[in-house]
């Protein structure tokens, strides 16, 4: 308790309130009948509350203050401005009894006037009514408290969740290949929690590597959820499921168009109104129906292929890739609105980068095709060790991968390796998203320069919007 | 939800998760004070559900609230042991019933405050965390003076209700303020 308010004049006041009649008598107080209204906290939902009523108690009793020259005044009929106007006189104020009383709230949170202060303390030691009731908001705000920073720590939600499944195995688990794509949206949900109503309108500058330059392309926080939403439907799509359409209403979407970034921009202009706070359900209902739904789909449905237009990704994959997008554009939020975003754990890092790389090879090819990337060296026979650069990533989720340069065909080999480039998994995701230009990228290199050239260039070439 | 739980859904156990973690753990560190006790309330809480998830009786309230009466539950149980661990010697006055009525004031306190109307909530909290002046409250919600001051007073009556009425079957006789 952070009762600093508590204790201290609990003694002496507490006791003379004790043996003084307590309730002024019957009146029909409307601010106290509006306590009613409020549903009762549900721990406890059989006892009323504690208010102290309009009733029968010491009703007989017609609050003996004599300085108090009204005491049976209602708070409603009087003018809003009589607390005001009755400082005008010198000397301490005085107040109606039912002016005094209604401003007990806020003399008790320190926030009424000097004045106010004064009259309310004064009309205290002679209204034991009022004193019994400023003791009792007294202690309330001792019960309020600022410390808001219990946000939750997100790892515990995979602890959680795994200490309960060992003491009771599901009877149907989430694939574990759904399981960054579960643990992500978890993470974004939790910030996104977290902020405020105008936070949601924040903007955001994503940014992505397109055409061999940096793109940005400027949103809201609300606008990036839409995003990520509008993409997910792709899975959904794949499921057989209804996606959101952007007006608020969900369908198969059959008309819409897989690309992801013209699905956005179809979802971004579907809306009247620019998107806000009420995006965050819909995205998380999609979130969690997709992970229900492909922990019932059976064991196939993780190769099922998910199409993004130009490509399609196996649902194992799609689900990754949509774990990978949620993790840069929950960071893209996060500094938005200035929250702290960690990296995913290591375990999910990992297949994270791992995706990345098998999706390098078809990405130096078509840069290749285009001219963007130097010429095959060695085309070696379909599933043969060729040329390859070694990826070492280090840190947390890192690894050592070796990705074939000449064809997609080809398999990576250490034995093969004409380059190496190290880098932190971290900076190596950020450059795969596009906010890292290649050039920059912090990397350690060694080797061939074109080969490490093109994989840093093909890695970008994988961001979109 | 109760049903997919019973079926033994782990991804209804995650929506539960979501949905119930933060009330789960802020409640718990609010009895306990102790980021990892917290931590394992939430577990025993969460595990316990997922355990008996036929355990919920929808006609005693609300999920939420069943949730809240198992984290106090867990809470006080982990107030117990610890005061068992505690050596004699170690006597700061407080007794052990205070410290659970306190922690159960304050545990309520929250979620009072979590439940309460949005108006009253609000102006609380411009008022204390804010530390803005009734005034400044009144203009902040675009609300009369004596509404601000109403609502102040309301939701401070709300709150103080955390003291005098214990949670689930507790009953401490001699606590709480003699009203």
């Amino acid at each position: 308790m952070t009762g600093d308010t508590n204790g201290s004049e609990d003694g002496g006041r507490e006791d003379e309130v004790r043996g003084a009649p307590r309730i002024p008598g019957p009146r029909s107080a409307a601010d106290d009948l509006d306590l009613s209204a409020v549903p009762l906290p549900p721990p406890v939902p059989a006892t009323p509350p504690e208010e102290p009523r309009p009733g029968p108690q010491r009703a007989a009793e017609p609050a003996p203050q004599p300085t108090t020259p009204e005491p049976e005044t209602d708070v409603a009929p009087r003018h809003p401005s009589d607390a005001t106007d009755a400082t005008d006189p010198p000397g301490p104020p005085v107040l109606a009894h039912g002016v005094l009383k209604a401003l007990l709230g806020a003399w008790a949170l320190a926030a009424c006037s000097a004045e106010e202060t004064e009259a309310v303390e004064a009309h205290l030691t002679e209204c034991a009514a009022c004193a019994d009731e400023a003791l009792r908001l007294r202690d309330a705000v001792g019960l309020l408290h600022t410390d808001r920073s219990l946000d939750l720590d997100p790892t515990l939600r995979t602890r959680v969740i795994d200490a309960c499944l060992s003491r009771r195995p599901a009877d149907i688990p989430v694939p574990d290949w759904a399981s960054p794509y579960d643990a992500e949206t978890a993470r974004l949900d939790a910030l996104l929690r977290d902020i405020g109503d105008s936070e949601w309108h924040a903007p955001v500058r994503l940014k992505w590597f397109e055409s061999e330059q940096e793109t940005t392309r400027k949103t809201t926080v609300a606008g990036v959820i839409g995003h990520l939403m509008a993409v997910d439907g792709l899975v959904g799509t794949a499921l057989g499921l209804d996606v959101p359409l952007g007006d608020g209403t969900r369908g198969p979407g059959a008309d819409w168009p897989l690309s992801p970034t013209a699905r956005t921009e179809r979802y971004w202009s579907a809306g009247r109104r620019p998107p806000t706070g009420r995006i965050h359900e819909p995205w998380r209902e999609q979130s969690h129906t997709l992970i229900r739904t492909v922990s019932f789909a059976g064991r196939r449905v993780c190769e099922l292929s998910v199409s993004y237009g130009d490509f399609a990704l196996p649902m194992h994959d799609a689900l990754l890739d949509r774990a990978f997008e949620c993790w840069v554009h929950g960071g893209d939020i996060a500094d938005a609105v200035d929250y702290p975003y960690e990296a995913p754990s290591a375990a999910h890092l990992n297949r994270m980068i791992g995706l990345v790389t098998r999706l390098l090879p078809a990405a130096l090819a078509e840069r290749r095709r285009t001219g963007l990337a130097g010429p095959a060296r060695h085309l070696v026979t379909a599933g043969s060790p060729g040329r390859s650069l070694h990826l070492e990533i280090e840190g947390s989720g890192g690894g050592d991968w070796y990705i074939p340069l000449d064809s997609p065909a080809a398999l990576g080999s250490p034995a093969h390796a004409v380059a190496q480039v190290a880098l932190d998994g971290v900076e190596f995701c950020q450059l795969v998203a596009g906010h890292v230009p290649p050039v920059e990228a912090a990397a350690g290199q060694e080797g061939d320069r074109e080969a490490i050239r093109d994989v840093l260039f093909a890695a970008a070439s994988l961001s979109r919007l | 939800m109760q049903q997919r739980l019973a079926r033994g859904e782990a991804a209804a156990l995650g929506e539960l998760y979501d949905r119930f973690a933060s009330l789960v753990h802020s409640q718990a560190h609010r009895m306990l004070d102790d980021e990892t006790a917290a931590d394992l309330v939430t577990r025993e809480v969460f595990g316990y559900v997922w355990e008996n998830p036929g355990a919920y009786d929808p006609q005693q309230g609300s999920m939420r609230s069943w949730v809240a009466r198992l984290t106090h539950r867990q809470s006080v149980r982990r107030l117990r042991e610890e005061e068992d661990r505690r050596d004699e010697a170690d006597e700061d006055g407080i007794g052990l019933e205070e410290r659970v009525h306190r922690a159960t004031a304050a545990a309520r306190a929250d979620y009072i405050v979590a439940s309460m109307p949005a108006p009253l909530r609000a102006a609380l909290e411009l008022a204390y965390i804010q530390r803005r002046d009734y005034r400044q409250t009144a203009a902040d919600l675009g609300v009369t003076e004596d509404e601000a001051r109403r609502r102040l007073r309301l939701g401070l009556q709300l709150l103080s209700t955390a003291h005098t009425r214990p949670l689930e079957g507790m009953s401490p006789p001699g606590y709480g303020r003699p009203l």
